[in-house]
């Protein structure tokens, strides 16, 4: 008893660091990072994805961006996005024109949606002082010629993040940042499994804060703090709760408040699968570590990608690849949590919710926006659809 | 005021007849499945290739707007919502499901399941998820053609080598659904007479460099645009663009504008406001108000700068105008460059964005894009929002109001800039 006393505070002081990381808009630890090695640079990138091997064989810092939440008001993004235009995009800009951003030194975004491929050009227009590029990722998997199309425009990409670090990148330097990352994701996937097969283990918003971490750590030092929680949490000693298995899908971009997916807990769900910062978890398997690493890695985003509704693979549809989530995580309901005008989730939902009901998966569409403050309506809305399956 | 708001003469005929004659080809491929047909996105469109199959071109996005002006989209919008699309997604796709769930079609007959659902995906991520949408409710073939976006000023060689490898693949798949052997030489003469149809339409848009304009480069443009799109791989459009460009020039030698008088000249950006088409034409005309350039008019392609398909190199030609030559893949900030250029060289007064909810594309930042044309360059910007498909956005007090103040202190301005000059 003493023991897991001892070791739920230690968890819960690595979980505070991850909140008090991930709430701080000043970025202080990428700050620190740099200071702490004059001269040294760091990249932000836009969601979903983004090869952050290349900025780290560069000798940079890989950070991901994900918003402002609920802590940043709009005073210019506003007038610069108009209606109908979603939170994300707006806090991107909005902290770029209030200085927030001022730690990096470039900018990375990539076609995942029309938003924020228009951001992208707008923040060049507006930081022009500022390496700010746009990755095609592309849309065809099925040409052959996609791979090597996809390895030209990262040596593209690579030229430009040697030019800002002034480091010269090798192939094994590639293959090195490869390997820290694969060790890092592969832990992730490690810590995903572990919540799909004991749930009452880790909460979801706990290894959502692990996660997300590492958004903003250097890798070797994210990949210690999954390692040491990894090894806790197995010892913990909790008990199940009487709760619904849920995968919570439509939250690949924009984040939802913690305290959102704390409530979807409380309301009676295990989440054991979900697509939050869904970047980090983006292989399905290694990336191979061997001989061209930037082929390797162009190959990987064509071939080994988790399906998402930002990449377009008409090989496999999302909607199939849903379903197996659902029935190897042997959920038994999909929790759509999408961000207020995001259109990619949005068509998807539909194709989704069809190929649920074929399948007879209960789902429940939920819609939220980073700085939502009230969940009320969104708790009763859980608690109801988790007691209609309950009491079915 | 002016009555006379737009031109009326014998292209306006023989852009309805040429339109209605693709309906009732689509009408007898849906009936016959002869000839094949393909359906693509309007922008970045790579019509010349059908040519080679004698295939023909099916637009979603031509149904929807058709809807739209007629007042008839609200419908099967309501019927996409009900199968769960959301209020903000693009109304184009939302009416276009709903005309499949509800059997509707913009002339009555019958519209074919394509042989091919060929998603030429340049810039808008909406035609990625609205074609395979389409393809899982008529089972068609779903073929990507990845156009990578432009983000270097020029298109790399890289760009360029990766669409042709995948026009060819899509020239593969073709063969096996069509079973027909792609005819190369057809495919070149349709190359040539999309160079000849864009050479034409490129000397009708600089036609609206004249003071007064001959025609609303905006409003009467999209008249123009059916044909450019259907046609301009053909002899028939080469004709049908020889009679617009000879019927405009006759207009501009004879001193005719738009309007009696030619009192503003505007550049137009972003998609009309389909279902009030005519009332919002009015307001500006009630201005006497002239588009003389707009960056809807290049969705199809970006003709009046230069380019021009080549039929000595058929293949990488189709493909640059896909990946630079099109409004659409091209990144905002080169927009930004469009429109300076035209309020530049073709002499307006200002600029109105109009923003519409159904496409990000266009609209997400262009608060950023009148800041950049108000505050850097100092060119009178107006920015108003609706929709281009869903009527259920278009405040029409509040658009004419606006509309109305925007005039009113250029009128304003000119009176003062007139005094000043005294």
């Amino acid at each position: 008893m003493i023991m897991n006393t001892v070791l739920d505070s230690k968890m819960e002081r690595t979980f505070d660091k991850c909140r008090e990381l991930l709430e701080d808009l000043q970025f202080t630890a990428v700050r620190e990072w740099k200071r702490a090695q004059p001269g040294r640079k760091a990249v932000a990138y836009f969601p979903v994805y983004a090869p952050v091997e290349l900025i780290h064989a560069a000798g940079m810092l890989p950070v991901g961006l994900s918003g402002a939440g609920d802590r940043l008001d709009l005073q210019y993004a506003d007038a610069r996005f108009g209606s109908f235009i979603c939170s994300i995009v707006k806090t991107t800009l909005e902290m770029g024109m209030t200085e927030h951003l001022q730690p990096f030194d470039g900018f990375l975004f990539s076609s995942i949606c029309d938003s924020a491929r228009n951001l992208c050009f707008v923040m060049k227009r507006n930081f022009p002082q500022m390496y700010i590029d746009f990755i095609h990722l592309p849309h065809n998997p099925s040409s052959p010629a996609t791979p090597p199309f996809l390895a030209a425009e990262y040596r593209r990409i690579l030229t430009c993040l040697e030019q800002l670090s002034g480091h010269k990148v090798s192939d094994d330097d590639l293959r090195n940042s490869i390997s820290l990352y694969n060790r890092n994701r592969a832990l992730i996937r490690e810590l995903y499994a572990l919540r799909a097969t004991e749930p009452q283990l880790v909460r979801a918003w706990e290894s959502y804060l692990l996660v997300r971490a590492g958004n903003l750590l250097p890798v070797e030092e994210h990949t210690k703090m999954l390692e040491d929680a990894l090894q806790e949490l197995r010892t913990r000693a909790l008990k199940k709760r009487d709760s619904i298995r849920v995968v919570v899908e439509g939250s690949f971009c924009e984040q939802p408040p913690l305290v959102l997916i704390r409530m979807v807990e409380e309301a009676g769900c295990y989440i054991v699968g979900d697509d939050f910062t869904l970047g980090q978890t983006w292989f399905e398997t290694d990336v191979p570590a061997t001989g061209d690493p930037i082929l390797e890695l162009a190959d990987s985003y064509v071939n080994r990608s988790v399906y998402s509704s930002v990449r377009h693979d008409f090989r496999k549809p999302r909607w199939t690849a849903l379903v197996e989530k659902v029935k190897a995580t042997r959920a038994d309901a999909v929790l759509f949590l999408i961000a207020k005008f995001c259109e990619p989730a949005y068509f998807d939902y539909v194709p989704y919710k069809q190929e649920l009901e074929r399948a007879g998966i209960p789902h429940l569409q939920l819609e939220f926006e980073e700085k939502l403050f009230t969940f009320d309506r969104v708790r009763t809305e859980v608690e109801t659809f988790v007691e209609s399956l309950v009491f079915d | 005021m002016s009555e006379k708001t737009e031109y009326r003469g014998s292209i306006h005929q023989s852009q309805k007849d040429l339109m209605l004659n693709w309906y009732e080809q689509l009408d007898r491929a849906a009936t016959t499945g002869d000839p094949p047909t393909v359906s693509m996105m309007i922008s970045g469109n790579c019509v010349e290739l059908l040519e080679g199959f004698g295939a023909v071109p099916l637009y979603p996005e031509v149904n929807a707007l058709q809807l739209a002006i007629r007042h008839q989209s609200l419908d099967p919008i309501l019927a996409a919502e009900d199968l769960g699309y959301a209020a903000d997604n693009c109304a184009y796709v939302k009416a276009d499901i709903g005309c499949m769930l509800k059997g509707i079609t913009p002339t009555g007959g019958k519209l074919p399941t394509p042989t091919l659902i060929l998603c030429n995906f340049v810039g808008c991520n909406t035609y990625l998820k609205w074609f395979e949408h389409t393809a899982k409710l008529t089972g068609a073939p779903l073929y990507v053609i990845d156009v990578p976006f432009m983000r270097t000023d020029e298109p790399r060689k890289e760009d360029v080598e990766y669409v042709v490898r995948q026009l060819k693949e899509t020239v593969e798949k073709l063969e096996q659904l069509t079973r027909r052997k792609f005819d190369y030489d057809r495919f070149r003469q349709a190359v040539d007479c999309s160079r000849r149809s864009e050479d034409l339409w490129s000397q009708i848009k600089h036609l609206a460099r004249s003071t007064p304009s001959p025609f609303d480069a905006y409003f009467d443009a999209i008249t123009l645009m059916g044909p450019l799109y259907v046609y301009r791989a053909k002899p028939e459009g080469v004709e049908f663009f020889e009679t617009a460009l000879a019927e405009l020039q006759a207009k501009r030698d004879a001193g005719h504008g738009v309007y009696e008088r030619e009192h503003y000249r505007l550049v137009m950006e972003g998609p009309p406001p389909y279902p009030y088409f005519r009332t919002f034409r009015d307001m500006f005309a009630k201005w006497q108000a002239c588009a003389v350039a707009s960056t809807y008019s290049t969705v199809g392609g970006l003709w009046e700068f230069g380019f021009r398909h080549d039929p000595d190199h058929p293949f990488e030609s189709v493909a640059l105008h896909m990946i630079e030559q099109n409004v659409t893949n091209r990144n905002y900030l080169q927009r930004y460059e469009q429109i300076r250029r035209y309020v530049e060289e073709w002499n307006a007064d200002g600029v109105i964005i109009h923003f519409v909810k159904s496409c990000r594309l266009f609209s997400a930042g262009q608060g950023d894009m009148r800041d950049y044309f108000t505050k850097q360059l100092g060119i009178p910007t107006l920015y108003i929002e609706s929709d281009l498909e869903d009527p259920r956005y278009f405040a029409e007090a509040q658009t004419k109001n606006r509309i109305d103040a925007f005039f009113e202190a250029l009128e304003h301005s000119k009176a003062t800039a007139l005094r000043g000059s005294a």
